[in-house]
């Protein structure tokens, strides 16, 4: 493994803008990782070598020609599928967008490129976002490289392989109920959902509008900052874009970096949180990082927070009522797949056909219930409690924070299970999420960063923080303390104890694959 | 068994049929079986919500509340015919292609 993939990406922009390494040689050590593990791993969906080396070397010669560029320019970014892009296909993991080229960047992707930042492939999802493994991708499930046979979390499992298999050292991820955090927890890396209409969801495709936001995953906090700070903003482009003066989340982790920082933190543990069936080794983590933060000086509290019991039954209300409109548009007529039934067929007909052959099951799943829920009779009942439901925990959060600065708890119930271990059983994914979906609900922003392993099977654990909507860089801060708390206890940065890709390790994942 | 009166209608295959119907989406009689399967369970978890609200509690339905969100009223961002019809499963003379709209018996 080339030593340009393992650099953070603050140390990789900060020997590329000396000169020192060129954008062309940092994006084909990172094309060459991705053709050394991807086949195994299957973090991407596309990749087009020729392209991104084309932009890395766009980025040299301005360089060179003495323009002066932004602080992660020349540095490789792996994008998620759900990111609509002109240099690749964007499928969002569906058969039905198989091949479909977008016209435009989504607003993330343009400023990642006005920022010099180098497009290096699309990653893998559950599709169109729908799924906690990345197990529903229409393109095969992606594989965590911690645990061979084990799922990466999701939906954003490609993007947090990625970084984590030191494939790329930035990734674009979106969070509708946990989709960056959780994989963030279950790889080992640092995902970020910022406060909802952070960033622009402009070219996002749309899973539930008013839950989804696009973050930044990376291995470290800062470099995750790095990227936030790239990617946010106001854009007219997005209606539910936030005009406000972010103020620089890089500057927030570099002034947090020094744990000294935690005196007088005041931390809450929400009960409801520390959901049952919480893993063991997971709890074991999750204390002895409170006792870190304790021993420096943080105050942790405990808050009752009674509504959070009702966030998955309302997400999941919402998500798919939500889901059940956005997706209308896969009507076979303007982009997308089509398929006629033998012998032919009205409009309509060829329609049905096409969305039977086009979802997969848990996409037609939660169509078919948000289809249920917005229903005459059942409206109010369902979709209208779960809006309602949605106001209690805002106002919980309320309350939480009129006592302390930021909430913890584990970001995940459990580390990473076996593929195919919640077959059959989808309210077994999303009861997973409850910790992770609150945050979504109330627009709040989330942060996940690693904390160790569990001790019964030696993956990793991750750490949520979260903050008052408008608060993203209090996160950054606290969360760059408790990194440096862990790097200090374990003696290295947690992402540097990743496991090895050996050829054994690969040649296993490549038989998994082949037999799925 | 369902816990509350919003989950007192049980889901049958003629539900999910329905649904489907309005959803645009061809099941086989398997997915059909299996969805409202899955239906049933998933309601009687999330069908909870009606215990806790109250009529007097609003209802959020965006969670950093933005309004009149409006842009000057000036022609922008315009793809190209060729550009819209770029990704058309099917196009001719510079339209979107699709089938019959009427069926035989209509």
């Amino acid at each position: 493994m080339s030593e340009l993939v393992q650099m953070t990406a603050a140390d990789l922009a900060a020997r590329i803008a000396s000169g020192e390494v060129s954008s062309e040689e940092a994006t084909r050590a990172h094309l060459d990782r991705i053709t050394e593990v991807d086949d195994a791993l299957n973090a991407f969906l596309a990749t087009d070598g020729e392209s991104s080396l084309a932009a890395a070397r766009g980025i040299d010669a301005r360089r060179a020609a003495g323009e002066s560029l932004g602080e992660l320019a020349g540095v490789p970014l792996a994008i998620k599928d759900v990111l609509v892009t002109t240099d690749m296909p964007s499928t969002s993991g569906s058969k039905i967008l198989e091949g479909y080229r977008s016209p435009f960047d989504a607003t993330a992707v343009a400023r990642a490129r006005a920022a010099g930042l180098v497009s290096i492939g699309k990653t893998n999802m559950d599709e169109f976002a729908m799924g906690s493994s990345t197990e529903n991708s229409a393109y095969g499930p992606t594989r965590n490289p911690w645990k061979l046979d084990g799922v990466p979390g999701g939906s954003g499992g490609g993007s947090a392989v990625a970084v984590s298999a030191f494939e790329a050292p930035l990734a674009l991820g979106s969070d509708t109920g946990g989709s960056i955090r959780q994989p963030a927890a279950l790889t080992g890396t640092v995902g970020v959902k910022p406060t909802y209409g952070g960033v622009s969801r402009y070219g996002a495709i749309a899973l539930a509008s008013s839950l989804d936001q696009i973050g930044p995953c990376a291995r470290t906090v800062l470099d995750t900052a790095l990227l936030h700070d790239v990617i946010a903003g106001h854009d007219r482009h997005d209606s539910t874009s936030l005009d406000f003066a972010w103020p620089s989340m890089a500057q927030a982790a570099r002034e947090g970096a020094d744990p000294a920082s935690l005196k007088g933190l005041r931390i809450g543990v929400v009960k409801q949180l520390m959901i049952d069936g919480v893993q063991s080794g997971v709890q074991t983590r999750f204390e002895e990082a409170l006792a870190l933060l304790s021993a420096q000086g943080a105050e942790i509290v405990e808050i009752d927070a009674p509504h959070f019991e009702y966030a998955v039954a309302a997400y999941y209300l919402i998500l798919p009522a939500e889901a059940s409109s956005n997706l209308a548009k896969y009507d076979s007529v303007r982009f997308g797949l089509r398929v006629t039934p033998q012998g032919g067929g009205t409009v309509e007909s060829v329609m049905s056909e096409t969305r039977a052959v086009g979802f997969g099951a848990e996409v037609k799943r939660r169509i078919i219930l948000g289809t249920y829920a917005l229903s005459a009779g059942y409206y109010d009942a369902y979709y209208g409690s779960a809006q309602q439901v949605r106001t209690l925990i805002q106002r919980d959060f309320a309350a939480a924070f009129e006592q302390v600065d930021v909430i913890a708890s584990p970001t995940a119930p459990t580390t990473a299970w076996a593929l195919g271990a919640h077959d059959g059983d989808p309210m077994r994914d999303y009861l997973n999420d409850a910790t992770t979906i609150p945050a979504n609900l109330a627009g709040i922003p989330g942060i996940s960063l690693p904390i160790g392993t569990a001790s019964e099977d030696g993956l990793p654990v991750g750490l949520q923080l979260m903050a008052p909507a408008f608060e993203d860089a209090r996160l950054y801060r606290a969360g760059s303390a408790i990194e440096q708390l862990i790097a200090d206890r374990d003696n290295a940065p947690f992402w540097a104890q990743a496991p090895e890709l050996d050829a054994a390790f690969l040649a296993t994942a490549r038989a998994g694959k082949a037999a799925n | 068994m369902p816990e509350t009166s919003a989950a007192s209608t049980e889901i049958t295959a003629d539900t999910v049929a329905h649904l489907a119907g309005l959803a645009r989406i061809a099941l086989t009689p398997d997915e059909v079986e299996s969805l409202t399967s899955d239906l049933d369970s998933i309601l009687t978890h999330i069908a909870k919500v009606s215990e806790v609200t109250t009529p007097d509690v609003p209802a959020t339905s965006h969670p950093i509340p933005l309004s009149n969100v409006t842009r000057p009223d000036v022609v922008s961002d315009v793809l190209t015919q060729e550009e819209a019809l770029a990704n058309a499963p099917e196009a001719t003379d510079g339209m979107f292609r699709v089938s019959s709209i009427l069926g035989e018996e209509q």
